[in-house]
């Protein structure tokens, strides 16, 4: 589907809800190959804006909680629902699920299982490009539970230091698993937070795609320009529980109302008015992708399991 | 041939694999300028500049992540952890993302990198800065793990790590960077997963690794004097293990002792104990022998040390035990 820039975002944004909708609809059915998945219905803003303001030649680093990562950078659905089907046509061969789906054609370097191991990673990407002279740009979305581990300071440090290449994208959804941010924290500023390490941090409305892509384009423009990381903390919420088995009653019920209504595809159509998302569009939108999900799940029903023969390939290069 | 030291072959090594490949850079805590904790990178920064020999702050998280961040995009990077007690600060980075990352991602990416450091005993320098941690790094499939005894091994198995396409634990021992030996001239590289005879015998099969490989032979030489033919294996891979040769020659000497200088609860002694007994218990005349550390902290006080790092003695006597037993021959 050809669509400008606004209404491209819009698009995406819809897709990854949708998209995880069914995820979570297929592991009803008892079709995920693994009892771990987490999705980020309600984050889809964040994701989107930043994705949008990529280049091609850039790399991103994601979590646990990243379908919305990988679906507004660009990755396949048919095999992305393979991989979580646990089929050999998935992107892991089957072996990854939804916690490591990764392509890396589109410069995904991985969606991480452990809170903040991967910051290393975009960090050493970084590194290696600013070595090698390539203007790529990594972007690193974490959660704010990793922002209380150790190793996001000496990433931050490091790549602060070196003015490597790297955007932080602190993906604020405001629960590390049952403990609310104000909870984890005394700093709960990401301004403040960043001006420890004498670099550029923004906060910014999670669910407002728009904002949150400007503050993306400008960080990511800024790296290129070998300036140096920026530290964005998007404000978003979880609208669901940590993962399937969490109802999540560690949170007031009238926060997750009032957080609820600030649903990010609500949010941008009221902002950019009818006349350019219309509801025709949305009808158009909706069946589009609802087309893509059932050629996606059919594609994953369809594949072969992945098979026991193939355990003991590629645990060496 | 020239006679080198062990930490000039390890120099000459990263030396040479920088000239030729750009992708190659090292990284880690006083390695520029200074040269490195035991001097292994002194000068090279000075040859290939600031960026490459590149000094980080005391971060080993981070050190350790940023080799597999950069080996994930196309760089060969070498880290340097000062001390493998260090490592502890960088477990997750090299168990769940450099292990993890070539088979959980499905083959689409690659992690060449080398996280050279350095363990054992002989300074006295403590409970957390002269442990030997191998164990730790074998138990993790997706890793390989070698750890050199001499200067020719070290400058080959070098090259082969960092020419390697996958993570390479490379632990040297501090007691060893003096050592000298010969080393040839021509480049060439040992490749990884291969053990050496040292020395060949009929007796019985002494298998080691690291700085015990000088006790090894050693102990060998003291008893050829008393006629006990000792055949000593320096395995020089810790992951893969060659157990081909491993097996070959306790096939041939019927009895086996393994050294290490780690401790003995969970140490590469059991394992090679329990793949000799699984594959030869028939053949055995005696059981396989260990000789470790015991179970106990490094103290730092190099006389109280002493007691807790293998010696001569203790090999002769496991040997020696191994020729009594009354096992029955079948």
């Amino acid at each position: 589907m050809e669509l400008d820039l606004t209404k491209s975002l819009y698009h995406s944004m819809l897709l990854i809800r949708r998209s995880e909708e069914r995820i979570l609809e297929e592991m009803m059915k008892g079709n995920l190959a693994s009892t771990m998945c987490h999705v980020s219905i309600g984050q889809e803003a964040v994701a989107a804006g930043v994705c949008s303001a990529m280049q091609p030649q850039d790399y991103l680093t994601s979590t646990h909680r990243g379908h919305g990562h990988f679906i507004a950078r660009g990755g396949g659905l048919s095999r992305m629902m393979a991989e979580l089907f646990g089929k050999e046509t998935g992107y892991c061969k089957g072996r990854g699920g939804s916690m490591h789906i990764t392509d890396v054609s589109i410069g995904h370097l991985g969606a991480n299982g452990i809170v903040g191991g991967h910051l290393g990673i975009a960090t050493g990407a970084a590194l290696w490009t600013s070595l090698n002279k390539s203007d790529a740009v990594t972007v690193c979305f974490f959660g704010e539970g990793a922002v209380n581990e150790g190793i996001t300071h000496e990433s931050i440090n490091m790549a602060a230091l070196w003015k490597l290449p790297v955007i932080f994208v602190v993906e604020n959804n405001h629960y590390a698993m049952s403990l609310a941010w104000e909870r984890s924290t005394p700093q709960l500023s990401f301004t403040e937070r960043a001006r420890a390490y004498g670099i550029p941090g923004v906060d910014v409305d999670g669910q407002d795609v728009l904002a949150v892509r400007e503050v993306a384009l400008e960080a990511i423009e800024r790296a290129r320009r070998g300036e140096g990381p920026t530290l964005i903390g998007a404000h978003t919420y979880r609208f669901l529980g940590h993962s399937r088995a969490d109802p999540s009653k560690y949170r007031p019920a009238e926060e997750e109302e009032r957080e609820r209504a600030r649903d990010p595809l609500t949010i941008m159509r009221a902002k950019v008015g009818a006349e350019m998302i219309s509801d025709q569009d949305v009808e158009a939108y909706e069946q589009q992708v609802k087309e893509v999900l059932d050629a996606a799940v059919k594609f994953a029903e369809d594949s072969p399991l992945a098979q026991p023969s193939t355990l003991f390939e590629d645990i060496y290069a | 041939m020239s006679v080198m030291m062990y930490r000039d072959a390890l120099r000459r090594a990263l030396y040479e694999e920088m000239k030729a490949d750009p992708r190659v850079f090292v990284l880690g805590e006083d390695v520029g300028a200074y040269g490195g904790a035991y001097a292994v990178t002194k000068g090279l920064s000075a040859e290939f500049g600031t960026e490459r020999v590149r000094d980080t702050p005391m971060s080993e998280a981070m050190i350790v992540g940023a080799a597999v961040g950069a080996a994930m995009v196309g760089g060969r990077p070498v880290a340097e952890i000062m001390y493998v007690d260090f490592i502890t600060l960088a477990m997750d980075q090299i168990v769940n993302q450099a292990a993890k990352i070539h088979y959980m991602f499905g083959g689409q990416i690659k992690v060449p990198c080398v996280i050279r450091t350095q363990q054992g005993t002989g300074r006295g320098a403590g409970a957390q800065h002269s442990q030997s941690l191998e164990s730790w790094f074998i138990h993790t499939p997706g890793l390989k793990v070698v750890a050199p005894a001499t200067p020719a091994d070290a400058y080959g198995l070098l090259r082969a790590s960092i020419q390697d396409d996958n993570p390479v634990i490379f632990l040297e021992h501090k007691g060893l960077y003096a050592v000298k030996d010969e080393v040839p001239d021509e480049p060439y590289v040992t490749p990884i997963g291969v053990a050496d005879v040292k020395r060949e015998g009929s007796d019985v099969t002494l298998i080691t690794y690291s700085r015990m490989l000088h006790v090894a032979l050693d102990a060998a030489k003291q008893l050829a004097e008393q006629n006990v033919s000792v055949e000593v294996i320096d395995l020089r891979s810790l992951l893969p293990l060659d157990m081909d040769t491993v097996l070959r020659s306790v096939a041939k000497t019927r009895r086996a002792v393994v050294l290490h200088e780690a401790v003995l609860t969970g140490g590469l002694g059991g394992e090679l104990s329990a793949r000799i007994n699984e594959a030869l218990f028939s053949e055995l005349l005696a059981p396989v022998q260990r000789v470790t550390a015991p179970d106990v902290p490094l103290p730092a006080n190099v006389t109280l040390e002493k007691y807790l790092v293998p010696n001569a003695e203790q090999v002769k006597k496991a040997i020696e035990k191994t020729l009594e037993s009354k096992q029955k021959v079948h």
